[in-house]
């Protein structure tokens, strides 16, 4: 990909996509499909088989399976050749994190492992903490997990009490504290652990399990993901050499963002795998489900639930190749060979951290959605402990909180993009310049002959609708918007809106053009997703406006606002219906 | 030890299957490896694992067959032959001769291929391919075993299992229960994308496209019948035969 071409971080709030640039689930390799089947095969066959003994916590078997998985590379793709991985890319190693959760919360050990556990070390270890654990975790012959959390501090991550004090002869950081909610805390022989040296520098530490004072507490008892271990992590004097000591001290919380941002598209691919999962289950159910002498799946109020899950998985699916393929184009751009290339990588990651949390929030909510309409859809059955999508509805409700809460991430989002607007890393100003001048004249009304023009047109809008909000908001209240947390959360919907429906045009665009033989199918998603959003984003706007303005001045707000939000709806009954029959046919999703 | 596996791509039968214009449709079919074919590719690779050698996957199909090609390559196989050419696309008459043709010029000990296919149920080809080359065959092996210049293979004879011997070369067809394929693993999927993959036409194999054009012709497709609701027999064993038997005579008409 010519790096002219590539997708940059945040461009999308100010300038048109371009479907030849983005890259979509249509663009997989012959290689990315393999390993996308023997990560499914695995699941298959190794861990559904033993889904309910997982779900009761043998965590012999959980280490056990999880050292099979890296018999067969499934932990390697992340970590670089150099040090015994596959150095794959982004999009192969979301391809497995989207297989390995149609398996249930065993994707939590997995993910743990591979993600927030040994990626600290792949992009800010040093080359002998590399030498020296690397190779098993890339293995599974060691494995990881991640201690940031504490009772005191959750979203406030930065506010973490637990302390490193150098010895006396120099040797060691001694660590005294408590984290919270560790995931694989019960089997990890490794902990990334956040501590501040002498009370002031968050810094990151690499502490093996067996180092004395290293203790956990009890197995939480928790409301879903229950195959995954989650245990407090005591640390009481534990003594850590001061060569484990990962990244310059003072400077963890670089570490742990840089984590974060991967964490969160990561945890978005994720949730494309469960909702595939609940969907085909709820598909599966309503078509052997019997009422008034008929299967359930020939009603109308239940094919637009299937419809409406679909479509939605559809456009998470479209976000997150989206974003994880632009990533893996701003990776190819650098050179990884060199000893700052982790992170280099992470720094090339972090321009796409607006990107990242509307992944998250986008994923985790289109989930839980998809499970709550299953669980309906199941009826009474549904809420039965014998019928997985009882456990897919509670396992679904905790991606709404880690890595970030949705509503923490909601408030990075226009606050990201400000600080970028201030670095000049995005044209905002210039844009929003442009809008005021643009909405003195007329508004070029949607091209309704164009197969999906009025949809175009949409996502034209919703980004005029954006820059229009977002620079009365930086008028009125200039750096004081920071505290304005409703308006800011506004404002993330309209972005997450604008980044969703675009994705998804894009990747219909692009179908339509390479003749692919679902572009129908994608036309008809995107077609409801912007029929059900673009009001939505309407009303983001007048929430906005009515919260600075009133009188007359919100009056006049809202008479442009009419003019960019003329489009005529599409018949969303002939849609669902239509898209529902689809899927009903093959029992399965498709796009 | 040079092994040649014949190879078919096909549908995958575990999948719901929609015909469309008296065709399965392919929009939403997933593509494997014949299930057969995979344990021969299996047994292949474990033969070359324990004996040494080179295994040749041979196979007959369109292009999107390569990814199957590239399944086997991953698993272990070395090099693949791949005949994407319309004229080769016939009935088994066609296929077992082009496969035939693919495989005699080149050296080889041992022909493994499938028991039968999935998609359309044949088992002639292999045999087929056997009888052209001239070399003696042994199918639905469950148990294979090279003892110098010949194989000992254990068979599935109508639930008993016959020991047959043949001297190498010899073709034999792989029956469920001869091994455990295994997954690709993400390494040989790596080293699967620099293994060369040939591509052969009809014509270059000396073959004429209408001396073996196929035989036979497709009439229709359809789809099995669906299933009707089971019934339990009531009464005493006696009672119960009787109905059994009467149901088996008048309703099924099997008797």
């Amino acid at each position: 990909m010519n790096s002219s071409t590539r997708e940059r971080g945040a461009q999308f709030f100010v300038a048109e996509g371009n479907a030849n640039s983005v890259f979509t689930p249509e663009d997989f390799t012959e290689e990315h499909r393999m390993i996308a089947r023997t990560t499914a095969e695995f699941i298959n066959g190794e861990i559904l088989p033993v889904a309910e003994q997982l779900e009761h916590q043998d965590w012999d078997l959980t280490v056990k399976l999880l050292r099979k998985a890296g018999d067969l590379g499934l932990l390697a793709a992340d970590v670089p050749e150099a040090y015994d991985g596959l150095g794959l890319d982004k999009v192969s190693s979301s391809l497995i994190t989207e297989q390995i959760t149609r398996g249930g919360s065993f994707a939590l050990s997995h993910g743990a492992h591979v993600g927030i556990g040994s990626l600290p070390i792949v992009y800010f270890g040093n080359d002998s903490q590399k030498k020296k654990y690397l190779p098993d975790l890339a293995s599974g012959n060691k494995l990881a997990a991640y201690a940031l959390t504490e009772p005191g501090s959750g979203s406030d991550a930065l506010g973490a009490r637990t302390t490193a004090k150098l010895s006396a002869d120099g040797q060691y950081y001694i660590l005294n504290g408590t984290k919270q909610f560790i995931t694989n805390s019960a089997f990890a022989d490794l902990f990334i652990i956040y501590a501040k040296i002498d009370g002031e520098q968050f810094s990151a530490f690499i502490v093996e399990r067996d180092s004395p004072g290293l203790s956990t507490g009890p197995e939480e008892k928790k409301m879903g993901i229950k195959a995954s271990s989650t245990r407090p992590l005591i640390l009481e004097d534990v003594r850590v050499p001061v060569e484990n000591l990962l990244g310059d001290p003072g400077r963890g919380h670089v570490i742990a963002f840089n984590i974060l941002n991967i964490g969160r598209y990561k945890l978005a691919v994720g949730c494309v795998g469960g909702a595939k999962e609940a969907l085909e289950t709820s598909i599966r159910y309503a078509k052997t489900r019997e009422q008034f002498n008929r299967p359930i799946a020939s009603f109308p109020l239940i094919q637009g639930k299937i419809a409406d899950m679909a479509m939605r998985t559809f456009v998470a699916e479209s976000i997150v190749y989206r974003t994880t393929g632009a990533i893996d184009q701003a990776l190819e751009e650098i050179d990884l060979s060199g000893a700052d290339a982790g992170r280099k990588a992470a720094k090339a990651i972090e321009e796409f951290a607006i990107e990242c949390s509307i992944n998250k929030v986008f994923g985790s909510e289109t989930l839980d959605f998809v499970v709550d309409e299953g669980v309906q859809i199941h009826g009474g059955a549904g809420f039965i402990q014998d019928y997985p999508i009882e456990r897919m509805y509670r396992d679904s409700r905790i991606n709404r909180i880690f890595e970030g809460t949705n509503e923490i991430n909601r408030l990075l989002i226009p606050g990201t993009l400000m600080k970028k607007a201030l670095k000049g890393e995005v044209a905002l100003l210039p844009a929003a310049q442009a809008l005021q001048q643009e909405l003195m004249g007329p508004i070029e009304p949607a091209d309704e002959s164009e197969v999906l023009g009025p949809e175009r047109h949409a996502v034209a809008m919703v980004r005029k609708l954006f820059l229009f909000a977002g620079g009365l908001a930086v008028q009125k209240y200039g750096q004081k918007l920071e505290q304005e947390q409703e308006v800011l959360a506004d404002l993330a919907d309209l972005g997450i809106a604008l980044y969703g429906m675009e994705s998804a045009l894009l990747r219909a665009q692009k179908a339509q053009t390479n003749g692919h033989h679902h572009a129908a199918l994608q036309a008809e998603y995107v077609r409801l997703y912007v029929a059900e959003t673009f009001p939505e984003a309407e009303r983001l706007t007048k929430d906005i406006l009515a919260i600075m303005e009133d009188g007359d001045g919100l009056r006049t707000s809202l008479s442009v606002l009419r003019k960019l939000t003329r489009l005529l709806p599409p018949n969303t009954m002939a849609l669902k219906r239509g898209i529902a029959a689809r899927l009903l046919e093959v029992e399965k999703y498709l796009a | 030890m040079n092994i040649i596996v014949c190879m078919k791509q096909t549908f995958d039968t575990e999948a719901r299957i929609v015909l469309e214009n008296g065709a399965v449709k392919e929009d939403g079919v997933q593509f494997i490896i014949n299930p057969y074919d995979e344990y021969a590719v299996e047994e292949a690779i474990k033969l070359k694992e324990a004996e040494g050698g080179v295994v040749t996957v041979v196979t007959v199909g369109p292009a999107r067959v390569e990814e199957a090609i590239r399944t086997a390559l991953a698993m272990g196989a070395d090099e693949a032959i791949h005949v994407e050419d319309e004229a080769a696309f016939g009935d088994e008459v066609t296929v077992s001769e082009v496969l035939a043709a693919v495989i005699k010029d080149r050296p080889y000990d041992l022909i493994i291929a499938g028991n039968q296919a999935v998609d359309d149920g044949s088992g002639q080809v292999a045999v087929r391919v056997a009888e052209l080359l001239g070399v003696p065959h042994i199918s639905t092996v469950t148990k294979l075993e090279i003892n110098g210049g010949e194989v000992v293979a254990e068979r599935d004879a109508e639930g008993d299992t016959e020991i047959v011997t043949a001297p190498l070369p010899v073709l034999v067809t792989a029956q469920q229960g001869l091994n455990e394929p295994r997954y690709p693993s993400l390494i040989g999927i790596r080293k699967a994308s620099k293994k060369p993959i040939a591509k052969v036409a009809v014509a270059e194999l000396g073959l004429d496209a209408l001396a073996i054009a196929r035989r036979s012709s497709v009439v229709e497709i359809v789809l099995p019948a669906a299933k009707g609701a089971g019934r339990v027999l009531e009464g005493d064993t006696g009672a119960r035969a009787q109905a059994l038997v009467r149901e088996l005579r008048q309703t099924s008409k099997v008797l």
